[in-house]
């Protein structure tokens, strides 16, 4: 006689344990501690910390730890951490122009003050595998300079009224977070949206931008990575204070712009600035920004899908992506039983 | 580290922090005003994953009080596992009671079923919502289907039912079968299959709807009419597979299909493992 499958709860619980073995792996080889994914996996936990929208490496390192390597379910990790964090206030913005920069290039003029710096990238390695990596042994060694403290004033700033200037305004962004996303979106929402989106879903999105939908020729105008001071006002002081820094990429892409009946033609700007040292993210960032911006420039919409804001943004987390992707894998008995009675039905009924 | 060291007894009562709460409370309070119309609401990114179940746990957990009596199934089961692990969740959560049995429980949340025993007023009954518009698969932007339910502009759902029974003799639904609520909005009853949808109608439970992905909350309050959509010659039909229950022998519930052996011998049972149990004990 059938008896109903039963059992969840022990299944579930089995499941876990083999769960945690597997994160394991063999017990004869060392386990990995969070400090050297930190350390050692440091753009994996970039790419966490921009996406799950929480500046902390050791918990970042921790989610990958956690979820075995799985990026998507670190990011899940600190969203859900996330959220249950009280909002103790708000920092003054930060200010991209004095960051601390490891890297910074232009691709629009050769030489800048504060001049081009490569910094650790991985643009001129020749991807060949570097087997020594497989044997253990000490790091070589860059060479350094004493630091000189340079100011690196923004690229887009030496082109002065050729470049459209962005509104500044006081008002508090809507918090993507603590609101539920309603369309049209500012500017200010589609870029929380967009740094906190997905790398792939962002990237192809640019790229798409690049290979002719919605083309809109980008120069990097400036391309910086490093560290930046977060203050906050603290009102018992009457002044701010300095609670600590965090890495920034920042992208400004300089694209033309011909000009309409109340605008002279001039460069407008696509913006990208996200967590950690995720250029691939802030470059794509910019990119996608500048597309979605066509109805403020008086462009053409011309149906492609970076265009589309209402597409954009609905499709570009990845946590909501996978969850929704994923779902489909439970159990879906009943409605499926529904559909099999009414396919059933209409094939008796067309015989 | 210590702070971080959040352990299950450091969150709220019901996981949620009560701002949230009552975030989640006014849109609830919103959609019970205005039945069967999507309030948006500020829904949160939860630990356990979007699709499985993440706004019916939201207002779940904006309903519960430690008195409350928790029933979770997923497919009429309670024991499937997305519905052990939601109980689980608030047994550690709320540390509330439990029960399996439907006429015990306070608060029911349900995936794509309603239980077979009657509901009586009191009772929550909270459905997990995948897609909240009945008129998305007809039109997918969120700003042009607002605009549709503000001007009541439901044609393109009523050509959509009619070309099914043009095409097929019959409407292709069956299941997340489109209702209008109180003659006034057109909703989506989520994918319950459409055997349910009658108990939609009338019922003096309440009925809470959460899509957290697509952060919509909405409601059928008691004695609530609801319709489902049809025609005056092809009349809507509550459906089940023409069978009784292999086990409890009952006629008028709905069905699971099980597939017993590899040469494809079947055999229909109670979906509602509650209801099913009764009826065996009786």
């Amino acid at each position: 006689m059938y008896v109903a499958v039963k059992g969840g709860e022990r299944a579930i619980e089995n499941a876990h344990a083999y769960l945690g073995e597997q994160r394991r792996g063999d017990p004869g080889v060392a386990e990995l501690g969070t400090d050297q994914i930190e350390q050692q996996l440091s753009l994996a936990v970039n790419r966490v910390m921009a996406e799950g929208s929480l500046y902390d490496p050791a918990l970042a390192a921790l989610a990958i730890k956690q979820s075995r390597g799985d990026l998507i379910e670190a990011i899940f990790l600190i969203r859900a951490y996330r959220t249950t964090l009280p909002r103790l206030g708000a920092s003054i913005p930060v200010d991209t122009a004095r960051m601390e920069c490891i890297r910074r290039v232009s691709a629009t003029f050769k030489d800048v003050p504060g001049g081009q710096i490569l910094g650790p990238t991985f643009d001129y390695t020749h991807r060949l595998l570097d087997f020594a990596l497989m044997a253990e042994g000490e790091a070589p060694v860059a060479p350094r300079k004493p630091a000189e403290p340079a100011h690196v004033p923004h690229v887009t700033g030496f082109l002065g009224d050729l470049i459209q200037p962005e509104d500044s305004s006081d008002t508090e962004p809507r918090d993507l977070t603590r609101e539920p996303l309603e369309l049209p979106a500012d500017r200010a929402l589609r870029l929380q949206s967009l740094t906190r989106g997905d790398e792939g879903f962002i990237l192809g999105l640019a790229y798409s931008t690049q290979r002719g939908y919605a083309r809109n020729h980008a120069f990097v105008g400036e391309l910086r990575i490093g560290t930046v001071a977060v203050e906050m006002d603290i009102p018992e002081l009457g002044f701010s204070v300095e609670i600590g820094e965090v890495e920034l990429t920042e992208c400004e892409t300089v694209n033309q712009f011909k000009g309409s009946k109340t605008e002279p033609p001039q460069f407008t700007r696509g913006y990208g600035l996200t967590f950690g040292q995720t250029e691939r993210k802030a470059i794509s960032m910019a990119l996608v920004d500048r597309a979605l911006r066509w109805r403020e420039l008086g462009e053409d919409y011309v149906g492609a899908p970076a265009q589309d804001e209402e597409f954009v943004l609905s499709h570009a987390d990845n946590i909501q992506a996978t969850g929704f992707l994923e779902h489909i894998k439970l159990p879906h008995y009943v409605d499926f039983q529904s559909e099999l009675e009414l396919v059933r039905r209409m094939r008796e009924a067309a015989e | 580290m210590n702070a971080r060291q959040k352990n299950t007894t450091e969150y709220n009562f019901a996981y949620l922090d009560e701002d949230t709460k009552r975030m989640i409370r006014r849109a609830l309070l919103k959609a019970v005003a205005i039945p069967g119309y999507q309030v948006p609401f500020a829904s949160r990114e939860m630990p356990m994953p979007y699709g499985w179940g993440t706004g019916g746990v939201q207002v779940t957990a904006a309903c519960l009080t430690p008195d409350d009596v928790l029933k979770v199934i997923d497919q009429g089961a309670d024991d499937t596992t997305n519905a052990v692990s939601i109980r689980k969740f608030f047994q550690r959560t709320a540390d509330v009671a439990v029960t399996e049995a439907t006429q015990d429980a306070t608060i029911i949340q349900t995936r794509h079923r309603i239980p077979e025993a009657a509901l009586t007023e009191g009772q929550i009954l909270v459905f997990q919502v995948p897609i909240p518009e009945p008129l998305r698969f007809l039109e997918p932007r969120e700003t042009e289907t607002r605009k549709m339910h503000e001007l009541e502009e439901y044609g393109l759902m009523h050509v959509k039912l009619y070309e099914d029974i043009a095409k097929h003799g019959q409407i292709a639904t069956a299941y997340a079968y489109p209702v209008k609520v109180e003659g006034r909005y057109v909703m989506d009853p989520s994918p319950i299959p459409k055997f349910d949808n009658p108990k939609l109608s009338g019922n003096p439970a309440l009925m809470l709807f959460g899509a957290g992905r697509e952060q919509r909350i909405y409601a059928l309050p008691p004695h609530t009419n609801v319709v489902s959509l049809d025609f005056e010659d092809h009349p809507f039909e509550a459906s089940k597979a023409n069978h009784n229950c292999d086990i409890c022998g009952a006629g008028d519930t709905y069905l699971d299909e099980v597939i017993t052996d590899d040469q494809g011998s079947r055999m229909f049972v109670c979906s509602d493992t509650d209801h099913c149990r009764i009826r065996q004990e009786a």
